[in-house]
Parts: structure tokens; sequence; C-alpha cells
């Protein structure tokens, strides 16, 4: 009687781990990984992946099968079992739940890691208080206000891999979040870019700073993300390791135009990096009259539609997204609360 | 531990004649019966849960398609914000806390009112003028920032709608707090003389730890409230950065309460589905000491795990790494309920009825919920996931497939005792078998939005998310539907009903020792304790399975 029970019990606990298994790897919910590091997130998330599927299809199917199994028959009287508890049972119950979450918290500290999380550069806050305000404009403050190729400068987010924590990061950027763009200033190579441009396998480094509230740079194909803060300067450090053109978009709530705070980050072989470079610098005598021009007009006065204009055209910021600032009323209030 | 029993002062001799029924006039009193307090807080949510739905039912519309046609994106902004802020505050909060444990906590504990009655009545007459206001911020330039209301942006968008936010979630906090500080006093000291503390059914514990976290919490979410309110309209500089303020401050504030708040909540419907699953299974709950003490531990750990919000915010590795471990922990407490409702379903007697359908819909929905929240709580994976359709989908798998069908299951489950009838159970079946599709139909596609890159809080996506988004827009449409035959049922047998008896399920618990509706003052003798919460079940069945062993 009990024999054949127990080798079904068996036979179900080996398809369930085996389904797990391999759902855990083949489940394709995850877009393309562009570096390695994302590959290790992912690695980590098919892990959690499998135990998940294990544990979702025991308690649907213990549901399912009690629904069937114990349901009461018309006409049928009595009680269940008067079974009160079970102490081994409770006592396998929790311990093996908190070995499970020992055991991914173990793993996840360890992924966090390769990724950089614990660079000590990433360690602190690095406060600018007044950085944004002080400042006459908004290149303006991404020009003098960052830390201009300095990467050792310590602020939070994630930092190096551990190989590299102590160097310099090869290319670095610094990245201004405003209502509703990105701005992209290389200080090394003096171009100013609204597109991410970063050369395959080098390792980047982004230092973020926000003009008027909270937005986040996210890169999916990374898995990383990092909120940009205004007053607060904070980073993500990475190297890529596939040519392409992926999403780079604000995941924190900035506004009405919040969603279409979009951009892309073009990961290039070196030889096409370079020769974006050349092509950036050709114009970098016309970036520098702009500049020039933004500093000496007091943009307060300006409507940001009209003020970012320029920029709009050069840094292939979409004509369309100046002309949701020009609508946004708020929007000018705020970006000349925070320039005046 | 016994406690001393306080009978309210009986005020009149006329109250000695027993007047089993209230008038429909009573429920528009300021009453101190906990009953009619009770109804007040549920109808009263319920309407702002139509009103929080509908707009959700506008946000999915908007997400039919990638471009903002349908609104303004600044009133899609406002539209998540009120819905958040309405379905948690004026609903789950409301319906879980206020009327749950205001109708049951009185009639399990063998009282006939709650410690405090005024302060009850003034708890909840706080409520239907504050969502009034908040309902008409609506029109005047309403709050545009989330139900977190993250400055700087909180202070840069419509100012006039965030004031009378500040001041709702002010006064709402405040009639939480009195909810609080009654049912904690009334757990502790209304309960018959013979009950102890380890004799209470599961619900007390549960609302014990949910007060604990609303006395604990609530008090840092206004101290936040004020101080972003001197922001805004002092230009005071706490959390604005352009003077010199810290926003992730903020944050810290906010999620010391908005965590616990989660488990606000949650924790009275575990309560609830300790308590329906053993009736309807006829068996003992399976494990009373480890379901009562893991209600204690997570309101004591849920009040450690806040920067979880935080991962991807200003926050140091350390920190990141500290919170990662105390919520991962959590999974712990919260799956001993799981695994213990689950060992008390098996070999039982199974009576498959509405109340019972939605007990297992919420452990079935509930545990996504919960697994996809440890998967957040590993922070390499939150970094990609946090502020994307993932998060959209575990909130509303908890807050949805937790809450909401714990309420259902109560309500079906209390229902011949409120009104004295049953509720129509096929009409209760199609609602059950509607919600559980609609909701995942809905939400389950969501996960998916979120892991390929779809941030939330957006009026316009990426075209190549618009297959999914329709399917949740459909499920919406569903869920929506769904409610109807529950209203229409439930309206209709409350007057029409079949007769129900004072206790239709032979439950053991003492809010069934008393007539349906229960008089007055609940018990006509206070009853006392002959059996336990749970003494459900066969002794002689329980020898053959132990043999059997
Ligand atoms: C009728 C069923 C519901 C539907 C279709 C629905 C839909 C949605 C959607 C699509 C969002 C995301 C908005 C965005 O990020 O752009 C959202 C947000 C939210 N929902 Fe629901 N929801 C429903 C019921 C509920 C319930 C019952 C609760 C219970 C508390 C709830 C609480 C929330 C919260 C807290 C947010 C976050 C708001 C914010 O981002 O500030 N929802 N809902
Ligand atoms: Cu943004
Ligand atoms: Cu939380």
């Amino acid at each position: 009687m009990n024999i054949p029970s127990s080798i079904i019990t068996l036979l179900l606990g080996i398809g369930l781990t085996l389904v797990s298994l391999w759902y855990g790897q083949n489940h394709g919910l995850m877009p393309v990984a562009a570096s390695e590091e994302a590959g290790h997130i992912d690695g980590l998330f098919n892990a959690m992946m499998t135990i998940s599927t294990g544990l979702f299809l025991l308690v649907q199917g213990i549901i399912v099968y009690c629904a069937i199994k114990f349901r009461r028959k018309p006409g049928e009287l009595g009680d269940g079992a008067a079974i009160e508890g079970n102490v081994p049972l409770e006592i396998l119950w929790t311990a093996i739940p908190a070995a499970v979450v020992l055991w991914i918290s173990i793993y996840s500290f360890e992924i966090y890691n390769e990724m950089g999380g614990f660079d000590p550069s990433a360690n602190d806050m690095h406060a600018m208080h007044g950085m944004p305000a002080g400042k006459g404009s908004a290149m303006a403050a991404t020009m003098d206000g960052m830390p201009q190729g300095s990467p050792m400068i310590a602020a939070l987010g994630v930092g190096a891999s551990p190989e590299n924590q102590g160097k310099p990061a090869a290319v670095n950027v610094n990245v201004l979040g405003l209502q509703y763009a990105w701005i992209f200033t290389y200080p090394e190579i003096n171009v100013t870019s609204g597109e991410l441009h970063v050369p395959v396998g080098k390792e980047v480094q982004l230092n973020m700073n926000a003009q008027d509230v909270i937005h986040a740079v996210w890169i999916p194909q990374l898995r990383l993300k990092q909120d940009v803060i205004p007053g607060t300067q904070t980073q993500l450090r990475f190297t890529t390791n596939k040519v392409g053109s992926y999403p780079l978009r604000c995941a924190e709530l900035c506004g009405g135009y919040h969603g279409s705070m979009v951009t892309q980050m073009i990961v290039h072989t070196p030889e096409e990096y370079d020769t974006w470079i050349a092509s950036q610098q050709q114009s970098a005598q016309a970036q520098a009259e702009i500049v020039k021009k933004t500093i000496a007009m007091n943009p307060a006065n300006l409507s940001p539609g009209k003020y970012l204009a320029p920029y709009a055209k050069e840094m292939g910021v979409k004509p369309e997204m100046v002309r949701h600032l020009h609508q946004q009323h708020d929007m000018s209030k705020s970006i000349a609360s925070v320039i005046k | 531990m016994t406690a001393e029993l306080t009978i309210p002062n009986q005020t009149a001799p006329e109250d000695d004649v027993v007047i089993h029924h209230r008038t429909w006039k009573d429920y528009f009193t300021f009453s101190t019966d906990h009953k009619v307090i009770g109804i007040q807080y549920f109808v009263t949510g319920f309407i702002f849960y139509i009103i929080g739905g509908l707009l959700a039912e506008g946000i999915r519309t908007e997400l039919a398609t990638p471009d903002a046609d349908l609104v303004d994106p600044s009133t899609y902004n406002s539209m998540f914000t009120m819905h958040g802020t309405i379905m948690i505050f004026l609903w789950i909060v409301p319906a879980g806390t206020g009327a749950f444990a205001n109708y049951l906590l009185p009639l399990m504990l063998g009282a006939r009112d709650m410690a405090f009655p005024k302060l009850n009545a003034v708890a909840f007459w706080i409520i239907p003028p504050t969502g009034l206001l908040l309902i008409l911020s609506f029109f005047l330039g309403p709050a545009q920032a989330g139900w977190t209301s993250y400055p700087p942006l909180s202070l840069l968008t419509g100012k006039v709608g965030e004031g009378i936010w500040i001041m709702t979630l002010l006064l709402l906090g405040t009639s939480s707090i009195l909810g609080g500080i009654n049912f904690f006093t009334t757990i502790l000291k209304m309960r018959i003389p013979s009950m102890s503390m380890m004799q209470m059914p599961l619900f007390c514990w549960a609302m014990l730890a949910t007060s604990l976290l609303m006395l604990i919490a609530t008090p840092v979410l206004a101290g936040a409230l004020i101080l972003l309110s001197f922001d805004l309209i002092a230009g005071t500089a706490f959390f604005n950065p352009v003077g010199g303020g810290e926003p992730v401050v903020y944050q810290h504030m906010f999620w010391f309460y908005s965590h616990p708040a989660v488990y606000i909540m949650v924790l009275p419907f575990f309560g609830v589905i300790s308590e329906v699953i053993p009736v309807h299974c006829r068996k003992p709950i399976f494990g009373y000491g480890a379901i009562a003490y893991s209600s204690m531990v997570i309101s004591f750990l849920g009040l450690i795990v806040w920067a979880h919000h935080m991962f991807t915010s200003g926050t140091p590795p350390w920190l990141r790494m500290f919170f990662m471990i105390t919520t991962m922990v959590i999974a712990v407490p919260t799956g001993i309920k799981i695994f213990g409702w689950l060992a008390t379903m098996w070999g039982g007697k199974i009576n498959l009825n509405t109340p019972m359908l939605f007990a297992m819909g919420f452990i079935s929905t509930f545990v996504i919920g919960g697994i996809t929240g440890v998967m957040l709580a590993a922070v390499p994976f939150d970094i990609h996931v946090h502020d994307t359709y993932f998060v959209v989908a575990h909130l509303h798998y908890v807050l949805f497939g937790g809450s909401v069908f714990g309420i259902y299951t109560g309500i079906y489950h209390w229902f011949p005792k409120v009104t004295g009838r049953h509720i129509d159970e096929t009409w209760g079946k199609i609602h059950f078998a509607l919600t559980y599709v609609g909701f995942n139909v809905t939400f389950l596609p969501m996960h998916v939005l979120g892991l390929q890159g779809m941030p939330r809080r957006i009026a316009m996506y990426a075209p190549e998310f618009q297959g999914l988004n329709q399917v949740c827009t459909y499920g919406s449409y569903v869920l929506a539907i769904s409610t109807v035959p529950f209203l229409i049922n439930a309206i209709y047998c409350a007057y029409k009903g079949k007769p129900a008896g004072s206790n239709p399920w032979n439950a053991l618990t003492l809010d069934w020792q008393t007539t349906s509706p229960p008089e007055i003052e609940n018990f006509e003798v206070l009853p006392v304790l002959t059996t336990g919460p749970y003494d459900y079940g066969d002794t002689e069945e329980e020898e053959k399975e132990l043999t059997a062993v």
C-alpha cells in the first residue's frame, strides 16, 4: 500500500526538479546581455528562477491536489483528522527556506562584488551641494561642475570590478539628467552628445548628476541602473562585450514626459568609435560656440524649449522632445527655479 | 495572562430590550458600535475601491497603445498617483484594519465593544471627508509624483494637489494611529477572562502584530510629510537639493513607514486566511504557535527592511547588503504560514465553497508575490528590475492577490454572520473565476515587460511592448467586470438571501457563538471558553493517520 505512493512521490519530485532545472535555464525572459557582468546577473536570476519554479509548482500542485483529493463529497459528514501540528515538519519548512535564502544572499553578495558594487570608490557620499544651482546654465554646470576626468572621486553606485579597482576607467563620461533628456559629456576628448557612445571591451565610467529632479539611468542590456540625484554624484562602471545599439531609459519618475526620456547607448567597435570621435571633434568648434552663447544668455528668461533647442540639434535629442518641453508649463518653472 | 473584563456602562434601561437589527439610518450616525463602524469602514472603502479601480482602467486604457493618446501625460501621472494613494490608504488599510478588525475583534474576544468606542468612531469619521478632499484635489491640479511623492519632483509639480495630498495622508495616518491604539488595547485588555493569549483566534494575533506596526511606523511618515510640506509651502530645504537639502533622507523616512505599511495591508488577511481554512477544511490549524509567532516576527522584521526600496538610490554598498539579508529573512516566517495553511488543507474534508476558493486563490497568488519578493531582495537582480513593470506585477500580486483576495475571502466567510443570510454560491463562484482569471491575465505579463525593459510610471512606451500591454489591458477589463456579479449578489442577498442561522459553518470561534447578525452588545450572556478556536477534527481519524505512518 505504502510503497507505490512513495514511489509516485519520488517520481513527482524528480519530475518537478527536472522541470525547474530546465525552465530556470530556458525561460528566455531576459533581454540580450551586453556585458560579462550582465551574464553573471542572469546566472543569479536563472538560479532563482529554478528555485522559484520548483516552489511555484509545489504550492500550486498541493492546492490543486487538495481541491481534488480532499474535497468533501456530497452528503459526506465528519471532520478531517485532528492533527494540530508536527514539530519536525515545521522545523523542516523553517530550516529549508532559511538555508535557501541564505544561499541566495551569499550568491548575490558574490555577484555584487564581481559587478564592482564593493569598489571603495563607490562607497561614499560625494555630495556636491549647490552645484546645480550655482552655475549659470545647464551646460556650464556639466562642464565645470563635474569632476573632469577624475574617475577616482568617490560616488555612490556601482564601481569597478575587483580586477580594475584602483585604476581609472578607459573612458569617462559625465552624464547630466534633466527633464527630459540626457546629456553626455566626454571631458577627455571634449565632446558632448545626446547619445552614449562607448567602445566595446573598454571600461566605461559614468559620472552622473541631475539638473532638476531625480532621474535614473537604466540600460537593460547591462542590467544596470542607478538613480541620478541632484546634488549628489552617483556612478556606474561597466565593460561592454557586444557591439550594438541599446536603449538607455530613465527609470525614476521625473515628470509628464518621463516615458520619453529615452536615448541610445551605442557600443562601437574600436575603429568605429575613433571615427565617431573624429566626426564629433570636427564639430567641436561649433559646440564651443554654442556653449559660449548659452553662458552669455540668461536661460531663466527663455522657455526651456528654446533654451535647449540648439543642443537638441547638436546632440541628437529628438525634436519632438523639445516640443514637449514647450508644452510643459510646470517644467519651465522647475528649470528656472533650479537655474536661478 | 488574564485580563480584567470591562463591560461598557449601560446607558439607559431601554438597552436591555435587545434590538437585533440596526436600521440603515444608524450607518450614517456617529455610532460607537464596533459592528456599525466596521460596516461603515467597509462600505466607504469599497466606494473608494471602485473609484481607484476606474482610475486603473483609465491607466490600462492609456497603455493599450504606446503613445500618450488618451490623456495628457501629466494627467496620466496624477491618475496613477491617485490610484495608488486611494487603493492603499482609502481601500486596503480601511478595509483590512478598519472593517475586519473592528467588526471581528470584540466578537472573537468575547467583548461587548472595542476598548475606546468613541475614539473608534472618530477614527472612522476622519476618513470620508479626507477621501473626498483627495478626490477634490483631482480637479484642482492634482499631485503627480506617484504615491511615493519623492522630492524634488513632488515640490515642483501639481503644487496645490501636493499640498492636499500631504494633508490627506496626515489625516489618514492619524485615523490609522487611533485605530491601532484601539486594536492593541482591545486585544490585550478585553478578552473574556477564560481566554489566554494562546487561545486567541489567529486573526487576533495578526491584528496585534498589525497594530504594533501602525503605532510604530505611522508617526515617522507624519514626520516626513510635515517636513515635505515645509519644503513645499515655506520654501525650506530639508529635502530640496536646491537649498542643500537631501532628497534621499525623505526616501528613508517614507519607506520606514511604507514598507511596514505593506504588512499593515497584508497581516490582517493572513489572519483571515488562518480563520477560514480550518473551518472549511474541518481540521485544526496546523501549527497554531508557529503561525501566531510568525506574525510577530514578520512585524518586527518588517521594521528593518525599508531600504530594499532604495537599492538603486543614493545608498552605500553595506546598506544595500544589510537590507538584502533582512528582506530575505522575512521569507522564512511567511513561508511558515503558507506551509501551515497547506498542511491544514492536507487530509481535510474541504468544502469547496466561495470563501474557501478565495482562500486558495489567496495562497496561489500571494505565493507568486512572495517569490518575486525574494528575487527583488537580491540586490544585483533588483538593480535591473527596480522601478519597472516587474515591480508593478510584484506589488499587485501582493496587494491584489494578497489583500483583495483576502478581503473577498473574509466577506464570503462572514457574510452570514454580518447579514444573517447566505450569499449566493453560484454567483460567488462566477465572481471567483472572473477575478482569478482576470487578475492573472492582467498582472502576469507585467513581469515579462519589466524584465524586457519597460519602466513603470510611463504614459508612453516603446512599440515593442505593445502586445503584452494589450493583454494586460484586456485582463483589466475582465477584472472590472468581475466586480459586478459580486456587488449585485452581495446587495441582493443581504436583503433576500436564504436565512443562515447563527452558525452555518459550525465554527468554534466566539464570533459564531452569537446570533447572526450579532445583537447590539454582541452577547446576551458573556460566553465561556469551552474549546480552543480550532478544535475541529476527528480524533479517531488522527489515530488512524498516526498508526499508518
Ligand atoms: C483593478 C485592478 C487594478 C489594475 C488594473 C491596476 C493597474 C495598475 C497599473 C497599470 C499600475 C502602474 C501604473 C504605472 O506605473 O504607470 C498600477 C500602480 C499601482 N497600483 Fe494598481 N491596479 C489595480 C488594483 C490595485 C489594487 C487593488 C491596489 C491595492 C493597494 C493597487 C495598488 C497600486 C499601487 C500602490 C501602484 C503604484 C502607484 C505608483 O506608482 O505611484 N492597484 N496599478
Ligand atoms: Cu527622467
Ligand atoms: Cu518593502
